[in-house]
């Protein structure tokens, strides 16, 4: 027999004003990673959130002051191992800031083309695992991931091709880049781009006739253009409440300044609008692509002597912040040099560390469903977040 | 607001600062100004947006804590510093002031040990409750063995 207080329970079909703790993770898979989100829930509504972060912490900065100018490249692109080529980006340019090391033109359009590339890649695995997260609503769910994962499968043909890695490159240096084209590379990176940018229509198509997609993201997660600012998010989301930053416009590094692109903004700060960034963002950046191939220019692609050891790149004494505008916002390398063959201190301000703790802030309010859609559209790596 | 503008505004309130001439502008103030020049770049500054904020360990002079704010609006980014002397682990949290340094206090007390004075919430983010030293210290070695790892 039930007592009185359990009855009244089950007819109000929530426990009034009860509040139950639920743990969401370290191993939901709408994490894409390993992060628990400790959710405190009033019926099927969220009331407040605890975000645990930190299982894949490396130590990275501690790491890196260990680690000569010529090694850390290849490790910086662990940190976010899903746009592995911008977080060695950053640091290079931190590193070539305060050493005041020239960077040859072609090396410059190169890295300009395989950022854009890497923009492209992240962006697909993106949306392929976030409309998977909201998979049932999404009539099967994997569709657009398969489709999604196929697109990334040739940009990663690319990456290999050209370094002779999918995943992590290794492929910046302090002064230059490591590779050139390979013969034939350029072809096949524009018939792949072409490609890819047809078929951005067809899932903005299938998804944006879709009601329970709009359902799902319209007015969900949304940020104020206050809030936004704040705490410090970046890139698509700060794109999305409204304000037009981006950094290949506000503060050009690497000629971007050469190229002819847009910057999308969108106002309602909300699901929708970080995806209707992100998709216009793949056309931006495949128009990069293209007029960085078009415009190409002979020459060396690396300042760099060949080195003897690896401790033999010196930089003077000094400190730099670079950033760089990766997929998911500001990467930036805050470096501290002594002039020696490693950094004195290396802070990595992690875009998506900025960006997830937003979470607490927005989450609050929605149902536990949303929960899922509003990670998916902030787009968390892990390894950035955990460093 | 021009960096120039900037500069002799800060000048003009904070006597004791040293302002750099680069970009982004170089503020140092004494700990005891830390919360006041983060609340001046805020609201007279207009620097809105929380970009990042650190610690560095100097050995015998002592930690300095560094943040950076942006006003996205004009440009014009201030990367803000304090020196908080040898054998020091205090300084004043700017979480009242900006929302984000919430998380990143909580990285500099996890990484250094430095507690921050007014912050809600201050517990360790990236390593275990349970984890003993700060790793970024220059004291804490590499090497050091921490059971059950290594």
């Amino acid at each position: 027999m039930l007592d009185q207080s359990t009855v009244a329970r089950v007819e109000l079909d929530w426990a009034g004003p009860e509040r139950i703790t639920m743990n969401m993770g370290p191993q939901h898979p709408s994490s894409h990673g390993v992060f628990r989100a400790i959710v405190t829930l009033e019926g099927e509504t969220v009331v407040a959130v605890d975000a645990v972060i930190g299982y894949l912490h490396r130590c990275h900065e501690k790491l890196a002051e260990t680690l000569t100018y010529a090694q850390y490249p290849s490790i910086a692109s662990k940190t976010d191992y899903v746009a592995a080529m911008t977080s060695e980006f950053a640091y290079v340019m931190a590193a070539e800031e305060i050493g005041k090391v020239e960077v040859p033109k072609r090396a410059q359009y190169l890295r300009v083309i395989c950022a854009e590339l890497q923009r492209v890649a992240s962006h697909l695995l993106w949306l392929g695992t976030w409309c998977m997260d909201m998979g049932g609503a999404l009539g099967g769910g994997a569709t657009i991931f398969l489709y999604c994962i196929r697109e990334r499968e040739d940009i990663l043909d690319l990456f290999e091709s050209l370094v002779g890695a999918r995943l992590l490159y290794g492929f910046y240096q302090v002064g230059g880049v490591r590779y050139d084209l390979p013969d034939g590379w350029a072809a096949q990176c524009r018939a792949t781009i072409d490609r890819i940018d047809q078929r951005i229509g067809e899932y903005e198509q299938m998804l944006e006739q879709n009601p329970f997609f709009l359902a799902r993201a319209k007015g969900v997660g949304v940020v104020s253009r206050e809030l936004a600012q704040d705490v410090g998010i970046a890139g698509p989301l700060l794109r999305g409440s409204g304000i037009p930053w981006d950094l290949r416009r506000t503060a050009p590094y690497s000629s971007y300044e050469d190229f002819d692109f847009r910057i999308p903004v969108e106002t309602d700060g909300d699901c929708f609008a970080r995806y209707r960034v992100r998709m216009v963002e793949f056309r931006e950046a495949i128009k990069i692509v293209r007029q960085a191939l078009d415009k190409l220019p002979a020459g060396p692609i690396s300042s760099r002597p060949a080195l003897k050891s690896v401790a033999q790149i010196r930089i003077q004494k000094g400190e730099s912040y670079a950033r760089v505008e990766g997929p998911r916002g500001e990467v930036g390398c805050y470096l501290i040099a002594d002039g020696s063959a490693k950094p004195y201190r290396m802070k990595w301000r992690g875009a998506s560390f900025s960006n997830l703790s937003i979470l607490p802030h927005i989450i609050p309010g929605h149902k536990v469903a949303d929960v899922v859609a509003i990670m998916g559209s902030v787009d968390p790596v892990f390894g950035e977040v955990d460093r | 607001m021009s960096p120039d503008d900037a500069r002799s505004a800060i000048g003009a309130r904070f006597s004791g600062a040293e302002v750099g001439t680069g970009t982004p502008l170089m503020v140092t103030v004494a700990p005891g100004h830390w919360a006041e020049l983060a609340g001046f770049a805020k609201e007279t500054l207009g620097c809105c947006f929380f970009s990042f904020l650190t610690a560095v360990d100097w050995k015998e002079q002592g930690l300095e804590v560094v943040a950076k704010v942006d006003n996205l609006d004009d440009g014009l980014a201030v990367m803000m510093k304090t020196r908080l002397g040898p054998g020091v682990s205090t300084c004043a949290s700017l979480t009242p002031i900006y929302r984000g340094a919430n998380w990143m206090e909580r990285e500099c007390w996890d990484m250094f040990g430095i507690r921050f004075d007014g912050h809600p919430d201050l517990r360790r983010i990236l390593l275990e409750d349970t984890w003993e030293g700060h790793p970024l210290l220059k004291s804490y070695a590499v090497d050091t063995p921490h059971p059950p790892y290594r």
